[in-house]
């Protein structure tokens, strides 16, 4: 069965909804969307590091992903607004990502492949690769879940409660390192933080719970990349993009939905 | 034996000063209410005994086993996050049902526990945080500046819950506020706070202090004596209202 490239495909795209789900509602909730970006472009970078140095992918833009969190992380209140300064960092990590790539010499390298996407190009490696990463992320918010969640509602009230939102900030930036260097293969640094946020988004009007909406979420992910593989086949569209799309689709559709039940 | 006994405290943010040299004790079942200019390290004094800020000086001493519930200033819901208020009391975890419905019913508002959070009032919304407060039974309430955009009648009311929620519980209060009028008059002590402790005391005494008239001006004196006339006439109205 995993010698069917749209098989290996699918599996790829579901295991990165698995981690996208709960992940990108915190994402939407804590308005971190400009975060999400800034790491995942930040990745391209990790891109040229790996080639430069022959280290593994997965290891090099997971790394420069969760270094750049950090460096968010810690100039974060310190004068700047923070779409300011997320812009910033996010576009430049982009171009010097681009620029450091164009060093490396004797490497053919298909930038595109890594802008975009090259989920129909998945091998049984990749395939493991991502599904660990999706499981890690999964335990990892999974354990901290209830302490996340009351940091995301008020920080102060998390430290009355003996919860240090820090340390919880801290395990999100991880997380997202993570998922930013699985998904990395599966849509491209441009297009991870629209699997981060619009699954989520569209998950919002059908729930009333944060775990229904995590579950919601993971739902519309898999379904996106399920119809999104199958209409990029049928329609010679680019794979990653066409998953997008779905997503986005669908994201507007329960958005109507809300607004003829007149209710969020 | 105090519930908490700070000594010594003194907080800074990078070069700033916000606190220096706070010394102060809360006994049970006494009102304490803290009143001070914006920017005089009321929040921070708080933020200190909830344990989010660490202070470079002195130290806060808690009475052994002493629960303390905290009131936040106020909680902003972002529209994208669903949770009811049931589960929002439930967080972090280990609460039993029965004990959410029957803080709800202290706080004064028993039938929200099915609402959606993001869908309350002010009003509503300060009493379901009051009533989160309220799950630990508490020897010591914190309340910051729980009536922020709460209209006259809004926080009178809130207030009224406090002195409730004190009668029945026998807990503890300490509370910031701007609003001075109403507060004065509920408080068994006031702390007049503008860095450092300026004066304390029995509402009378603080309001007649020196101290306390440069910082809220000469005619506060006067107020006070006004406002009792006005707080009778609110009292009145609100029964009438009722």
């Amino acid at each position: 069965m995993l010698d069917d490239f749209m098989v290996r495909a699918a599996l790829a795209g579901i295991g990165v909804s698995f981690a996208a789900a709960p992940l990108g509602c915190f994402v939407v909730w804590r308005r971190m969307a400009y975060f999400g970006d800034a790491t995942a472009h930040a990745a391209i970078l990790g891109v040229a590091l790996s080639l430069a140095f022959s280290m593994s992918i997965f290891v090099g833009t997971m790394t420069v992903a969760l270094l750049m969190a950090l460096v968010v992380n810690m100039l974060s209140g310190r004068g700047y607004a923070m779409d300011t300064l997320l812009g910033v960092l996010a576009h430049s990590a982009l171009a010097f990502g681009l620029v450091a790539v164009s060093f490396i010499s004797g490497v053919r390298i298909d930038l595109m492949a890594y802008l975009f996407g090259d989920i129909l190009a998945v091998s049984r490696a990749d395939l493991l690769v991502i599904w660990a990463g999706a499981a890690l992320v999964v335990a990892l918010v999974g354990w901290r879940w209830p302490d996340l969640l009351t940091s995301t509602l008020n920080e102060d009230l998390a430290y009355a409660s003996g919860i240090n939102p820090k340390r919880e900030q801290l395990v999100l930036t991880i997380a997202l390192a993570i998922t930013v260097a699985a998904a990395i293969k599966v849509v491209g640094v441009l297009l991870i933080a629209a699997m981060l946020i619009i699954p989520a988004a569209a998950a919002r009007p059908l729930s009333r719970t944060p775990e229904g909406m995590a579950v919601a979420a993971g739902l519309i992910g898999m379904l996106s990349v399920i119809i999104g593989l199958r209409a990029a086949y049928v329609l010679d569209t680019p794979a990653g993009p066409s998953i997008v799309c779905i997503a986005a689709i669908t994201f507007l559709a329960t958005s109507i939905l809300r607004g003829f039940r007149h209710k969020p | 034996m105090s519930l908490i006994q700070i000594e010594g405290l003194s907080v800074r943010y990078g070069a700033r000063t916000v606190l220096s040299d706070v010394s102060l004790r809360v006994e049970p079942g006494e009102i304490v209410t803290i009143v001070g200019p914006n920017g005089s390290g009321k929040t921070s004094l708080l933020r200190v005994i909830i344990g989010a800020v660490k202070p470079v000086k002195g130290r806060v001493m808690h009475g052994n086993g002493v629960k303390i519930g905290y009131v936040p200033q106020r909680l902003q819901i972002d529209a994208t996050l669903p949770i009811t208020v049931s589960r929002f009391l439930k967080l972090p975890g280990g609460v039993a049902t029965a004990d959410i419905n029957q803080s709800l019913t202290q706080a004064g508002v028993p039938d929200l526990a099915k609402a959606q959070l993001s869908k309350l009032s002010g009003g509503q919304l300060q009493r379901v945080l009051l009533a989160r407060a309220l799950i630990g039974k508490p020897d010591l309430l914190l309340l910051d500046e729980a009536t922020q955009g709460l209209d006259q009648r809004g926080s009178a009311s809130f207030y009224q819950q406090i002195e409730t929620v004190r009668q029945n519980t026998g807990c503890a209060v300490l509370m910031i506020s701007h609003e001075l009028h109403v507060v004065m008059s509920a408080s068994d002590r006031v702390i007049c706070l503008n860095g450092h402790i300026c004066c304390e005391g029995t509402p009378v005494v603080v309001a007649s202090a020196p101290e306390y008239r440069a910082l809220f001006g000469s005619g506060t004196g006067g107020a006070l004596a006004l406002y009792r006339h006005e707080h009778n006439h609110d009292h009145d109205h609100t029964k009438a209202a009722e």
